[in-house]
Parts: C-alpha cells; structure tokens; sequence
C-alpha cells in the first residue's frame, strides 16, 4: 500500500510536471518574417521548413510571407510584437535595421535576426550558417568531375555571402585540379527561373560542364539535365529535379536551430548569442552523394565533411592570394570570422571582376 | 575565343526560346488593345496560365489537357476582366491592374500543392534534323510545338487585321466604337472575344514557361514577362512583325549579357542588365518614328469605355 502510494504520487508529479512544461511550452508564441513566398523551394522554404518543425515540437507559430526589406518589414515587426508573439524570427539580410528598432521598443520580446551583425539590445541574438563549409566539398567534386576544366557558376549579387562561397568553391576545385577555371555569371536576381536557366544555358554553350549557383531557383539544375553537365542542389535537396545532373545539394537546416531557440524562450533561459553554424552543427547539411561519382571521390568527400565538422580542415587555409597575387592568409594559416564576413575580393583563379 | 558557327546557331536557338512567351502574350494582348481594350492584367493571366497548365500536366499527365487546360484557365479569368470593363463599365487600368494583383494572389494559393514537384519532359519536334545543316540546324529543329506557332503568330496576326473581315472589325471597334456601333457592329461582343483571346495567348505564354521553358512551379515565376510583353506592344506601335523583332532582341540581349559576362568582357555588369530594356526600346522607338503610321496604327479610343446609349 506504501509503495502504491508513493508511486502515485511520484507518477502524479511527473505527471504535474509535465504539464506545467506543456502548459508553458504551449503558451509560447514564435513568429517568422519571410522576404519571398514559402513556396519558392529554396531559402524561405527551408526557413519554413524550420517553422514547422517549431510546431512540431509543439509552439505556436505565426508567419507573415514577401515582406519587403523596407518601411514595411518595421510595420510587420511591430504588429507581430504588439499581438502577443514572444520571439520574432526576421529571415533575411535586408531586415537587420528593422530588427534593431522595433526590438528596442518590445525589450520584452526576444528577436532573432538571419544573417546579419547587429545585436545592439539584449533581446536581439543573429544567427547564420557556414554555407561556404558545404561550397568546399561542392568544389572538390567539380574539380574532380570536371572534363573541359571549365566550371560556370551562377552568381546573384555581390555580397560578402555570395563572394566567400565563390572563393571557397575555387579553392576547393583548384586543390584537386589546378587546370580549372571558373566562370562567374551574375544574373542580379536570387529568384527567377527564366533568367538562371537562360545564365546556365549561356555558360553550358560556353564549355562549362559543372554548373555550380548561388541563385534559389532549381530552373539551373534542370537545365544542366537538359544539357547533359552536373551540377548541384542549393538550399533543398534538388535531385528529383534532375537525377542525372545533380551530384549532391547543400541544405539549409534551420529546424534544430529554432527549436532550440523557441525552447529556451519556454525555459526561461534564452539569452543573446550570435550563432554561426556549420557542417558540425548540423546547420548546413550534405544531401546523399550520386552514385555517378567514383567511388575514391566519395569517401574523399565523405572524409572531407568529417573533416570539416570536427574543424581539422578549414575552407580557408592558407597560403590564400588575392586575384593581384597580394597575400590574404599565410600559410598555416585559416582565414578568422571577421575577414569571412567582409570578404569582397576573389582569390586567384577566379575569372572577372565584382560588379561594383 | 573561336567562333563556332554552331555555337552562333545554338545561341539565336536560345534567344528565340525565351522570346516565345513575350511574343504570344504580346500578340494576344495585341488583338485585345486593336479592338480599344487596355489591359494591364498580363502578368496575371500569365501566373494563372503557367499554374494551371503545370497542375493540370501534374494532375492528369497529359500534356495536351495542360496545354488547352491554361489557355482556357487565361480565358476565365480574363472573362472577370470582360464582364467588369465591358458589362459594369469598370476603368480598364485599375481592373487590369488589380487582374494582376488577383492572378499573382490566387496562383500562389493554387501552387502551393504543387511546389517541389519535378516537371515532365515536353516532346521537341525535328530532333534529329539538328545536326544536319551547320547554323541553322539547331535554330530550326528540335523545339516543342508552342516555339513553332510562337513564331508563327505575328505573321498570322499581321494577315489577320489587314487582310480578313474580322480583322476590320476589330480595327473599327478600337478606332471608333460609335461609328463601328452604327454600322450595326456589337461592340461588346466583338471586345469581349478580344479580351478572351488575349487571356488564352497570356495562358499559354505562361504554361510554356511552366511546362517547357523551365519545367516547375514556384511562386511568382513569370517574374514580370507580363509587363514586358505590354510594353513590348505599345513601343512596337500596335505592329505584330515589330513585336518579334522586339522580343528577339530582348531576349537576344539578356542572353548576350551572360556570354559577355562569362567571355570576362569587362563592362559593368549593371549596365550588361539593363542594356536589354534600354536597347529594345531605343530599337523600337527608332524603327516606329513615323508619326503618321502610328497614327494609323494606334487604336484611338483605347482604354476608353464605350457605353451604348440609347
């Protein structure tokens, strides 16, 4: 009878317990600021691929979609504040301003800003992914792939985001194949099917038979099938799109990321952070490696995700130089976080110059 | 760099594939602005036409019911537009303007389901031929039947409104509805059939590009066509042969820009961009200077309500 007793009452505490935490957990509120509509199949898709996976872990979730970076996004912002939402997501670059003002005004709602680097009230935290982690092995592979040397790569605008992937990718292909060149196509758009695929035509026609992008869309991937080249999934994994061109994709994950961050809103226990994630964290993730690849480059690559994760290997070891031959990292040397964030030079071996 | 001459042919092939949607959206339009119409809602019966065709072929995996499926999709949401100019005597910028608006809106909810979902492959004609005359082999063959009568349709618009009775009609409709009234001409009937072409001609456009152009549906994606095919018809002063030439030289100059910019020609990339909207412009405004043939050519009552009293 004494143990009956006690059981009950140890179960019943449990019991108590967990549903103070679901009680709470429930009461919880996030919302998520998209700059395109979810059903891009590239950045705000996997955003909202994060979302659901929030509501799976049982919150709330609100999300306002094609808010420009503008007037506008402070007006959502404050309306999202003002009805009850305890962290705000702001998906993209162009909102970190925004973010910065109105979390000024609602010190008692927890921003968390994409991408960007200003944190100035303690309830604003950034976070972003290592993307140019996952260009290392997407250089490797067309360095390896590659039969007329020549790789295009479909660029949208120049930031330091886009110019790092570039610089990452190169380095990559040249350490496995020093003869390749990489052609550079800025088709100043990050969304429109038409443009990229007519920019991926135009490096195809010119010998490129690896296309790598930086642009949403899987229009390029598609016409690398057309074509017959390979080339690689950005953002989702882009290979039912094109079976035969696509060699592998590199993902966004963001769903661990915000449960966690929602959770610790729940607990309690959130505080600033500035997050910069990558293959080790889960952040960025490789899709399954195609089975036209050999399979020596395979478990290169393989070793070379490894490798990444536990930090052994770095994309940006040096001896680096610029495209003028000036020195940007010594030897032994790996690039810190800082010149990664500004980065708006190419290194050697990449043709052309930046849009100014 | 060495020139090849099938390099040259396989980049015109590439030019004329992405005229295609301009050309049939800009001829459709065409029609409906000769009978006195404007309407703006391009961009919206485009979206509406490249989802219908893409969940129809997902859907019911026929390509033909996609095909006829968003033109029809394009007639019945310019039918909207129809009733509201031509029966409730709405203004013809705002409704088409809001046309828009509504066929972005109700794609995206539509294509929701459809998004992710790998397109099929759309049978090409002549595939064989290709390599068998240097240049002009891969220009000519190997394309799907919608490139074929793109590039038919403004020949058969130009014989269609100078040559046929109909045509006339719809030329006295735009020019003069009054007059076209008096003659015992139904103004609105011959407007609405107008309307309704120009929503099958935008439909298809858009089901090229969601079907053959670049297989898929996202959001969005006809990324301002539509606003480039009215454009195109109004700087081609109302003339279908000046369209093409327009839209070839649009779609020439977009994809010029990529081989400059992948040759390392070291021009600001800023102004390869833009060179296409200021070259086809300038091209088309410099070839229809002739006051006196826009003049004949510009339909005089369009945008106009016409409102039989009597």
């Amino acid at each position: 009878m004494h143990k009956f007793l006690i059981r009950s009452f140890v179960s019943s505490l449990v019991l108590l317990f967990t549903l103070t935490v679901a009680a709470v957990a429930k009461d919880v509120k996030a919302a998520f600021v998209y700059i395109g509509p979810t059903g891009d199949h590239g950045w705000t898709y996997q955003h909202d691929v994060g979302r659901k996976a929030v509501e799976a872990a049982g919150f709330k979730t609100t999300y306002v979609e094609g808010v420009p970076e503008s007037a506008d996004a402070e007006r959502v912002l404050r309306q999202l504040a003002n009805s009850g939402h305890d962290v705000i997501f702001t998906t993209s670059f162009g909102y970190m301003n925004p973010t910065n003002k109105v979390a000024k005004e609602f010190p008692n709602v927890k921003f968390e800003h994409a991408t960007g680097y200003k944190r100035e009230h303690p309830n604003v935290s950034t976070y972003a992914a290592r993307f140019y982690e996952g260009r290392t092995i997407l250089g490797t592979i067309a360095g390896t792939m590659t039969k007329s040397n020549i790789i295009g790569y479909v660029a949208s605008f120049p930031i330091p985001e886009v110019i790092r992937g570039i610089n990452s990718f190169t380095l990559a292909a040249q350490k496995v194949n020093p003869n390749i060149k990489t052609k550079i196509v800025w088709a100043f758009t990050w969304y429109d099917p038409g443009k990229e695929a007519e920019a991926a035509k135009a490096l195809i026609d010119q010998g490129a038979d690896v296309i790598a992008q930086h642009t949403d869309s899987t229009a390029i991937v598609q016409m690398a099938e057309k074509a017959g080249v390979y080339a690689f999934g950005q953002a989702s994994d882009m290979d039912k799109f094109a079976p035969k061109a696509v060699l592998t994709s590199v993902e966004n994950n963001w769903g661990p990321y915000y449960v966690d961050r929602v959770k610790a809103v729940a607990n309690g226990t959130w505080s600033q952070k500035d997050t910069w994630h990558g293959i080790g964290d889960g952040m960025v993730v490789i899709s399954d490696l195609d089975s036209q690849m050999p399979a020596d480059l395979r478990s290169k690559v393989k070793k070379l995700q490894a490798d990444l994760a536990s930090g052994k290997v770095h994309s940006f070891t040096g001896p680096i130089y610029d495209q003028k031959g000036n020195l940007m990292v010594a030897e032994g040397k790996t690039a810190d976080d800082g010149m990664l964030a500004g980065m708006m030079t190419y290194v050697k071996g990449v043709e052309g110059d930046i849009p100014k | 760099m060495i020139i090849d001459i099938n390099f040259i042919g396989l980049i015109i092939a590439s030019i004329m594939a992405s005229a295609v949607p301009l050309i049939l959206a800009s001829c459709g339009e065409l029609i409906t602005e000769r009978s006195g119409v404007l309407n703006l809602g391009v961009e919206g019966m485009m979206i509406i036409g490249a989802i219908s065709g893409f969940a129809l072929m997902t859907v019911t995996g026929s390509l033909i019911i996609a095909v006829f499926g968003a033109m029809l999709a394009g007639v019945l949401i310019s039918t909207i537009f129809a009733f509201l100019t031509q029966t409730l005597i709405t203004n013809h910028v705002a409704t088409g303007l809001a046309l828009t608006i509504f066929g972005i809106g109700i794609s995206a909810m539509i294509g929701k389901n459809f998004v992710g979902i790998p397109g099929k492959e759309f049978p090409v004609l002549f595939e064989g031929l290709k390599d068998t005359i240097p240049l002009l082999g891969p220009i000519l063959f190997g394309h799907s039947i919608v490139f074929y009568f793109a590039f038919a349709l403004p020949f058969i618009t130009s014989y269609f409104l100078k040559k046929t009775k109909i045509g006339l009609i719809v030329r006295a409709v735009g020019d003069s509805p009054e007059s076209a009234s008096n003659q015992g001409i139904n103004v609105k009937l011959v407007r609405y059939a107008c309307i309704l072409y120009g929503g099958a001609m935008s439909g298809l456009a858009g089901a090229y590009l969601s079907m053959i152009y670049t297989p898929q549906w996202i959001e969005n994606m006809t990324g301002g066509r539509g606003w480039i095919a009215l454009a195109l018809v109004v700087f081609s002063t109302w003339n279908p042969i000046k369209i093409l030439i327009g839209a070839m030289i649009f779609g020439g100059l977009t994809i010029i820009q990529f081989h400059m910019q992948a040759i390392g020609v070291r021009i600001p990339v800023q102004f390869l961009t833009a060179l296409p909207y200021i070259v086809t412009i300038i091209v088309l405004v410099v070839i229809s200077r002739d006051s006196r043939k826009i003049r004949l050519s510009t339909p005089s009552s369009l945008g106009k309500s016409f409102h039989k009293d009597n």
